[in-house]
């Protein structure tokens, strides 16, 4: 918050106004559950979402843990992040793993050349909130990001098999939030909806924030496929004619190297993002994220099975 | 970095008035629409044997909708100038969908209603703008659009916007304005219009850009609804007892003299703390925590206001609800959760006075109950007394939801007009 509350018509500047609604949604939230927890992933949505929750309940600390719902196909900077930030803020990290999943035969690895792991994440995330009886899931997902979010209430009901109705979504008026639920069932909430990904990155500005450093311009080996630049990892398989090339990339999102895409840009700065953003004439996903240029509904099919 | 300012708009219309496509102007002219959107739109309108590309498509929902090729629920979208940030809440029209419009009512600044210049009014322009003006949206917008339809008729729009002025002035609506437009040539909604000489106003845009919003928020009332009770348990802050809330009007300073609800008990502000450091004042919207010095026994629900200006408070309640439930109706009698700034109690429904006609505006006495998409005048008396003032004088404590307690479902959303006999 900048503080900065101009004149006596007291006007309060758009990013103080979303700071103020955010937190007044983490509070309900946290006040009308039992068991909270907050998707972390390392990524700057989440670390917002975060700082958020901390400022929500300062100078206390954290009232609850934050999960990572680990792919096993991390980039090493995210990680290295997501525990620097965890140890500062001393707050409880649990890691709900695919690889785990995977090794237990709860879901099987895809195979051939668009393989992701993104799917997998469904069952290890389900399985955590069903384990540690979590009733109030906070998610960092904004409604500018994609068509099926736009929709989506703040507090968004799940039934006991976590499942998102978008047919039948409980009314969301004024700033009064509907937390019920019985036992089995929970709430996904969305303390962010209103940020746009401008918003975001002006107030990563605003608050000094730190971010994984894969978001600012470095160079990588990375070969080209669908017109995005994928990183070179263990965890991708290139076909023949992929060939890798050294570049100067940064990335727009963060999440699985099997389906993030990196694109060129010198950008180093959080201010020269602000101005390549401000520029840009791409989505953040259409951009970086392979799973959802596969049809056009994909991220709708993945919230009914209760994906983020 | 520059002040921005952020602004909700909430737009209706009927089905094919144009809305989606007025919203999709907005956004291409403003150019808040990306490559690969345009791209994905452009291969969909071909796909549909479009001429054009079809800027509706732009803002057109989840998969059941597409298929079915109409909005019907309530979205958000969102797209900046260099002056303000707008949260757009679009709402469909058809009187299905009531609700809906309720919904993005509630939090709106400013209204845009649509009509068809070939049309002219409607009944559903009738019940758009009594909504708007029952949800006390302080500005609406009259769009009269298709005007390329009309010969960019001067007459046309002069008697719409003369039959509209008639209408309204049945309304209680404080501010209100009119502009032509063509949202599929783009007359009048980003640029202005060569096609329309004689109209002397501003671009749609230019409006939403200026209407000066800030000084609708209640800034007179200091009302602070408790939200959570913060008692860190560290060395560091040992004693620190703090009560944190969003400020739901007014403005809340240091050493002000405050009593808390429901205990009547009194005392003086020591601090309003935030993570980013202690101020001086605040003013309603903001999220903070406040101290009090002495000891006071404070709770989630308990409102914080000043000694000489205090809310009602009370377990009688006169208000008008909108029902949202289709597996359930209103009743005398019935009984449900009641959800009122950071309060929840249970409420019984003592009296159904009448029912609203929303296109005529005329109250049906005899009603005996409200179904999906009706709007009532209702009695309630609650478990507990909640503390309120008139929905007119304040959105944020004089609103409230109504919950279904075998579903948990919401089903209905009221506003308070004041105290039951
Ligand atoms: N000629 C003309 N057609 C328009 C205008 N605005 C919308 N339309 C057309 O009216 C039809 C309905 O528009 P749409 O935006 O889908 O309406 P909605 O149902 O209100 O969202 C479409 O065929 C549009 O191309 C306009 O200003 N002039």
């Amino acid at each position: 918050m900048s503080a900065t509350i101009s004149g006596v018509s007291y006007q309060i500047s758009h990013l103080d106004a979303l700071e103020a609604e955010s937190i007044h949604i983490i509070r309900e939230a946290v006040a009308e559950s039992e068991r909270p927890v907050l998707l972390f992933s390392g990524g700057k949505d989440s670390a917002l979402l975060l700082r958020l929750a901390v400022k929500a309940f300062y100078p206390a600390r954290l009232p609850f843990p934050v999960m990572h719902v680990d792919t096993g196909h991390n980039f090493a900077e995210v990680l290295e992040f997501r525990d620097r930030i965890v140890a500062e803020l001393q707050v409880e990290l649990l890691i709900a793993s695919v690889q785990e999943a995977i090794d237990e035969g709860r879901v099987a690895e895809q195979t051939g050349v668009n393989a992701s792991r993104n799917r997998l994440q469904i069952e290890p995330l389900l399985r955590a909130i069903e384990e540690n009886r979590f009733d109030m899931v906070f998610g960092g997902a904004r409604r500018d990001e994609e068509k099926a979010r736009a929709k989506e209430r703040i507090f968004s009901f799940r039934d006991e098999f976590s499942q998102w109705d978008p047919k039948n979504q409980r009314p969301e008026l004024w700033s009064l939030y509907n937390a019920l639920h019985n036992r089995g069932e929970h709430i996904r909430a969305f303390p962010i909806s209103n940020w746009t990904e401008m918003d975001v990155w002006q107030y990563i500005a605003e608050e000094a924030m730190e971010l994984p450093s894969i978001y600012f311009s470095h160079q990588r080996m990375v070969f080209e496929r669908d017109g995005l630049l994928m990183a070179d990892s263990d965890y991708i398989t290139r076909m023949d004619h992929e060939v890798v090339f050294e570049e100067t990339v940064r990335f727009r999102t963060v999440g699985d190297m099997s389906c993030t895409g990196a694109f060129s840009s010198t950008a180093s700065t959080v201010e020269e993002i602000i101005a390549e953003v401000s520029a840009t004439r791409i989505t953040e996903r259409g951009a970086s994220r392979a799973d959802d240029r596969t049809a056009e509904a994909a991220m709708e099919d993945r919230k009914r099975e209760g994906y983020f | 970095m520059e002040q921005m300012e952020l602004v909700r708009l909430a737009t209706t219309g009927s089905v094919d008035d144009g809305k989606s496509t007025l919203i999709g102007r907005m956004l291409y002219d403003t150019k808040q629409i990306f490559q690969d959107q345009l791209e994905a739109i452009e291969d969909a309108s071909r796909r549909r044997g479009s001429d054009y590309v079809d800027l509706a498509l732009l803002t057109d929902g989840l998969r059941a909708e597409r298929e079915q090729g109409i909005t019907i629920d309530v979205a958000y979208r969102y797209f900046a100038t260099p002056k303000r940030k707008f949260i757009l809440a679009d709402t469909p029209g058809h009187v299905e969908y009531t609700r809906n419009m309720v919904t993005g009512a509630s939090t709106a600044d400013i209204a845009l209603v649509l009509v068809d210049a070939r049309k002219g009014i409607l009944e559903q322009t009738r019940r758009h703008a009594f909504i708007a003006s029952l949800l006390r949206v302080p500005h609406l917008v009259l769009c009269v659009n298709k005007m390329d339809l009309v010969d960019y008729s001067q007459k046309v729009y002069d008697e719409i916007a003369d039959e509209f002025r008639h209408f309204a002035a049945r309304l209680d609506i404080a501010d209100l304005r009119f502009v032509p437009v063509s949202a599929l040539v783009g007359d009048n909604v980003v640029n202005g219009s060569d096609n329309m000489p004689w109209y002397h106003g501003e671009p749609l845009l230019e409006t939403m850009e200026t209407i000066h919003v800030a000084s609708d928020r209640n800034l007179i009332d200091a009302r602070f609804p408790v939200q959570y009770v913060i008692r860190p348990h560290t060395m560091e802050h040992q004693d620190y007892r703090g009560y944190a809330g969003q400020i739901a009007s007014g403005v809340f300073r240091q050493g002000d003299e405050v009593v808390v609800l429901p205990s009547g008990f009194t005392s003086t502000i020591a601090s309003i703390d935030t993570y980013d450091g202690q101020l001086d004042e605040a003013p309603a919207g903001m999220s903070v925590v406040i101290r009090l010095n002495g000891d006071v026994d404070i709770s989630r629900g308990d409102m914080i206001a000043r000694p000489h200006n205090q809310p009602q408070v009370g377990q009688d309640i006169d208000a008008i609800v909108t029902w949202m439930s289709d597996s359930t109706t209103l009743r005398r009698g019935a009984k449900f959760a009641i959800k009122h700034t950071t309060k929840t109690a249970r409420a019984l429904v003592r009296d159904l006075q009448y029912r609203f006609d929303v296109s005529t505006l005329h109250r049906i006495e005899d009603a005996t109950e409200l179904g999906m998409n009706e709007i009532g005048r209702v009695t309630l008396r609650t478990t507990a007394p909640l503390f309120f003032d008139e929905y007119r004088k304040n959105r944020q404590t004089g609103s409230f939801i109504l919950i279904d307690e075998v579903t948990n479902n919401t089903v209905g959303a009221g506003i308070i007009g004041g105290a039951a006999l």
